[in-house]
């Protein structure tokens, strides 16, 4: 166990906890922040991305000791209403079928729209294919995210 | 620890309130809430009903309005991803005339009794609900009417409403529904209440957007993996290794101890001798079990079990199923995929179990001038849900409370009973909003396993499959293989058609589907060969595999008979219609005749503009619904691409026609992704695919970059189409292939074959 030091959505909070936790489990388990989904625990999926630094990284694989003192952003922390340009578009498009795997892909492509703000279709493809979406909603994803785009 | 608010199910205190479609009156008044801004009230907003429940006036069993006109509606129905949350009570909606806008979605309990059938499966949901739900909905506002007619000492008849809004024109009086829900609530619900004409729509027909959406983007606690309970701990099982094993033997002493770790345990799922319900499924019945405080820290403990497992002996099981009591062989040894194939292969050779037979079929094949024979064959696939099984359980020895996702809570609930030795009003179910089912989760052992869990450690559990206990637990789609076989006499006129399946562990055919009925001489059979890999059902049952095979080889037979592969199908069903064969044949030609026509000028199928795509066309009829597309197949890198995709699809009234091409869109990416990538490889009983680093899903760079969806427009009763679409797929996207590459794909997935082929 050991204390670590946690920059979470701009609250800054301290866990004690075993180092080779992944940050995946100190937000929904620790931290409650649920928002931030598992789905293979292999950086297979990306069901669980956050924010570290502003890209986009599987906290399933990323053990607490490597983020401590880091800005992390997730999906609770992405807007206060639901409101970014990617949440917005989102539900303009009415993306989700069952829904689980969307915080990861909204954080993903929100990521993306940091860096490179209108993005080709390949760019988004290149971007989102570690983003498994099982209900196939991939043409909305890359339409919402276009949208987004524009908006920005 | 907090309490979900979307999780938990309000309870009303009613006395006997158990039949269909009865009002009751709740105490009203006490708590003053001010509701403002209610017009911009959202479905998803934040206004906590906890408090609420004696203000409710419960209208029908769906339907509950407040004296200060909130209104609410339940969805009866499990929602795992079809979009039930919004397209039930849309129906309701429409007949109550409500303002969509200003309409409180929630989760229905568990109550079989008072909504109904509560399964998502089969593509029923819809189908099931669509006359109850419209008949609740109209007689809550006949009985608003009714209240406002005595209130106004007026007729009935003048009373008339608006958007939940009623009005009496005459004497220019008018009132929300809250001011008469109290009143309408006293009055018997009316029967024979003369439901809207189909044209006179104004919500069903049109899009509504998911009433989740907004929890859904901002990662709001929806689903049972993100529920949390007082006092709850974590369990998680140690399966086998591989199917043909069982628990030997366990020394748990370095796994206790391990931080956080509270308990290792075995039990047994189901008691000797127990007879299974049908979808009391038992991979593995013996469970060693970990339990703790948190996920991760299970997680790490299990790695330090120390497990002997042993070999099964054959056994039997007595499944008591729809159809009767059966008995199921397991046999003992392990499984491996080039043995099953071998297997398969042999069995295919040996006399099946004769499902159909019209004509004289041997003897028309005994003359044909020419017989195309060609075999098909599909892997196991597992569901891969996103969310991966999980249930949460806090069971004593007086009650039982159960809050997860499932696809058929009543279902499950007689065996909880059995199990648990309870009544099954001492058991509460909730149904959480599933991350997928695809089938997977209509079946019953992981609610049972954390049941039996929470009882044995006497404290709340979840229990929660890791993705590799997921992925090799089992309930697999069957492995399947199909020959198909067709007599053309000496002008290349179809005489005889010949299907022969089987598979592991049951055979894949629909023996009274299309092309049954449109061919004088036709022979269905099957066979199965028994496994100790377990099986259930996956997104069309069989169907997947029946319409993969069945329109590839109709694709092959036209080409042979020098027919375009649209017009021979339409020539088949234009005989299936004048002049059908047999009896039973399960399908309407007219309307299987429609989506293929409709899907030939959408797709624009003899345009000379469409020369560029390698075109795959294919259609199937399945769960009350009919599905036809065209794949475009164009180079991307040097290896075939699905580009494009036009869908034409008969389900009869659309609910939600956004949401409804956003199923159909899903169904091709599904259906693509596992023509293409899908399939679970076993040796020596062990899965060798465990995560998705060897599963390989369909990604965003794969999926079509257009899929355009048409749906035959009539007034038809609506049937499903979470499932419908699906079968297809396959087919299409193999006939687009051979167009590709000039090369037949008989064998999924077709990765491997594509691979060889560039």
């Amino acid at each position: 166990m050991a204390a670590f030091n946690l920059d979470i959505n701009g609250k800054k909070q301290t866990v004690d906890i075993d180092p080779k936790t992944p940050l995946l489990w100190v937000l929904r388990e620790h931290l409650n922040l649920i928002g931030t989904k598992y789905g293979c625990g292999v950086a297979q999926c990306g069901a669980c991305t956050v924010h570290l630094e502003g890209s986009a990284v599987r906290s399933c694989s990323l053990p607490v000791s490597a983020v401590a003192n880091k800005k992390i952003t997730t999906i609770e922390g992405l807007s206060a209403n639901g409101d970014h340009p990617v949440q917005k578009a989102w539900l303009e498009h009415d993306v989700a079928q069952c829904g689980y795997c969307q915080t990861g892909q909204i954080m993903t492509a929100a990521a993306l729209l940091k860096t490179n703000p209108n993005p080709s279709d390949a760019q988004i493809e290149a971007a989102m294919s570690g983003n498994i979406c099982r209900c196939g909603t991939y043409l909305r994803i890359k339409e919402a995210i276009k949208t987004a785009a524009n908006q920005k | 620890m907090t309490t979900i608010k979307e999780l938990k199910m309000e309870k009303i205190t009613s006395p006997s309130r158990r039949s269909f479609l009865k009002s009751s009156v709740l105490a009203s008044g006490g708590l003053m809430i001010s509701f403002s801004g209610l017009a911009k009230f959202m479905p998803d907003d934040k206004i906590s009903t906890t408090n609420l429940a004696e203000q409710w006036n419960e209208i029908t069993g769906y339907i509950k309005i407040t004296s200060d006109n909130l209104i609410k509606i339940l969805n009866p129905n499990p929602e795992f991803g079809q979009n039930v949350m919004t397209s039930l009570p849309m129906i309701v909606a429409e007949e109550l005339d409500v303002d969509w806008q200003k309409v409180v979605i929630e989760m229905g309990p568990h109550d079989n009794v008072k909504l109904g059938p509560q399964f998502t499966g089969g593509s029923n949901s819809i189908r099931m609900y669509w006359k109850p739900l419209r008949e609740a909905g109209a007689a809550a506002r006949q009985m608003l009417r009714e209240a406002a007619a005595q209130t106004w000492a007026v007729s009935v008849e003048e009373v008339t409403t608006k958007a939940g809004i009623l009005i009496h024109e005459k004497s220019n009086k008018s009132g929300t529904y809250g001011e008469f829900a109290s009143k309408a609530a006293a009055n018997p619900i009316p029967k024979g209440v003369k439901l809207k004409e189909v044209k006179s729509f104004n919500t069903v027909r049109s899009s509504r957007k998911n009433v989740e959406g907004l929890k859904i983007v901002t990662g709001k606690p929806l689903f049972a993996l993100d529920y949390k309970h007082k006092g709850m701990l974590i369990a998680m099982i140690e399966h086998p290794p591989a199917f043909g094993k069982k628990l030997k033997s366990f020394d748990a002493s370095e796994a206790l101890k391990m931080p956080g770790i509270k308990d290792v345990l075995s039990l047994q799922l189901y008691p000797e001798g127990y007879e299974q319900a049908a979808f009391d499924t038992r991979t593995f019945n013996d469970l060693l079990v970990v339990v703790g405080n948190t996920t991760w820290e299970v997680m790490n403990a299990r790695k330090k079990l120390k497990v002997e497992w042993q070999p099964i002996s054959e056994s039997k099981e007595v499944v008591n199923g729809f159809r009767g009591k059966t008995e199921v062989v397991i046999p003992a040894e392990p499984e491996t995929t080039t043995t099953q194939l071998a297997k398969m292969a042999e069995y295919a050779k040996k006399p099946a179990q004769q499902l159909r037979k019209d004509g004289d079929p041997e003897a028309a094949f005994a003359k044909a001038a020419q017989i195309l024979e060609r075999t098909y064959s599909a892997p196991f696939l597992a569901h891969n849900c996103m969310e991966p099984m999980n249930f949460f359980a806090h069971v004593t020895d007086e009650k039982a409370l159960l809050i997860g996702p499932h696809q058929a809570p009543g279902w499950i609930e007689p065996t909880l009973s059995k199990i648990l030795n309870l009544p099954p009003e001492k058991i509460e179910i909730q149904m959480s909003r599933m991350g997928g089912g695809f089938g997977l989760r209509a079946y019953g052992h992981y609610v049972v396993e954390a049941a039996l869990i929470s009882k044995k450690v006497k404290a709340p559990v979840k229990l929660v499959y890791s993705r590799e206990d997921d992925m090799t637990y089992g309930i697999y789609r069957p492995m399947y293989t199909a020959t198909y076989r067709a007599a053309l006499d000496a002008n290349k006129n179809l005489i005889a058609f010949h299907v022969k399946g089987g598979g592991i562990p049951e055979h894949p055919i629909h023996a009274n589907r299309f092309p049954a009925g449109a061919v004088d001489n036709y022979l269905a059979e099957g066979w199965a060969i028994p496994s100790n890999i377990t099986i259930g059902a996956f997104r069309a049952p069989r169907s997947n595999f029946n319409a993969a095979a069945e329109q590839s080889f109709l694709d092959e037979l036209a080409e042979l008979m020098g027919k375009d592969p649209i017009d021979f199908r339409l020539e088949l069903l234009k005989r299936a219609k004048e002049n059908p064969v047999g009896k039973n044949n399960e399908y309407d030609a007219d309307r299987y005749a429609g989506v293929l026509k409709l899907v030939k000028e959408k797709s624009g199928w003899n345009n000379s503009e469409n020369k560029k795509y390698s075109r795959g066309v294919a259609a199937y009829f399945c769960h009350n619904s009919y599905a036809a597309h065209v794949v475009d197949v164009v180079k991307k890198e040097g290896q075939p691409y699905v580009e494009r995709v036009t869908s034409a699809i008969d389900c009869g009234v659309v609910i939600n026609p956004n949401a409804a091409i956003n199923m159909v869109q899903g169904a091709l990416v599904d259906g693509i992704g596992n023509a293409f990538y899908g399939g679970l490889t076993h040796k020596d009983g062990a899965s060798e695919q465990k995560n998705f680093n060897r599963y390989r899903m369909i990604r965003h760079k794969e999926a079509p970059q257009k899929i355009d969806v048409h749906f035959v427009e009539n007034d038809i009763d609506p049937t499903g189409l979470g499932e419908p679409p699906f079968p297809p797929v396959f087919a299409a996207v193999a006939n687009a292939l051979y167009k590709d590459t000039g090369k037949r794909f008989y064998t999924q997935p077709f990765v491997n074959e594509v691979k060889s082929n560039s």
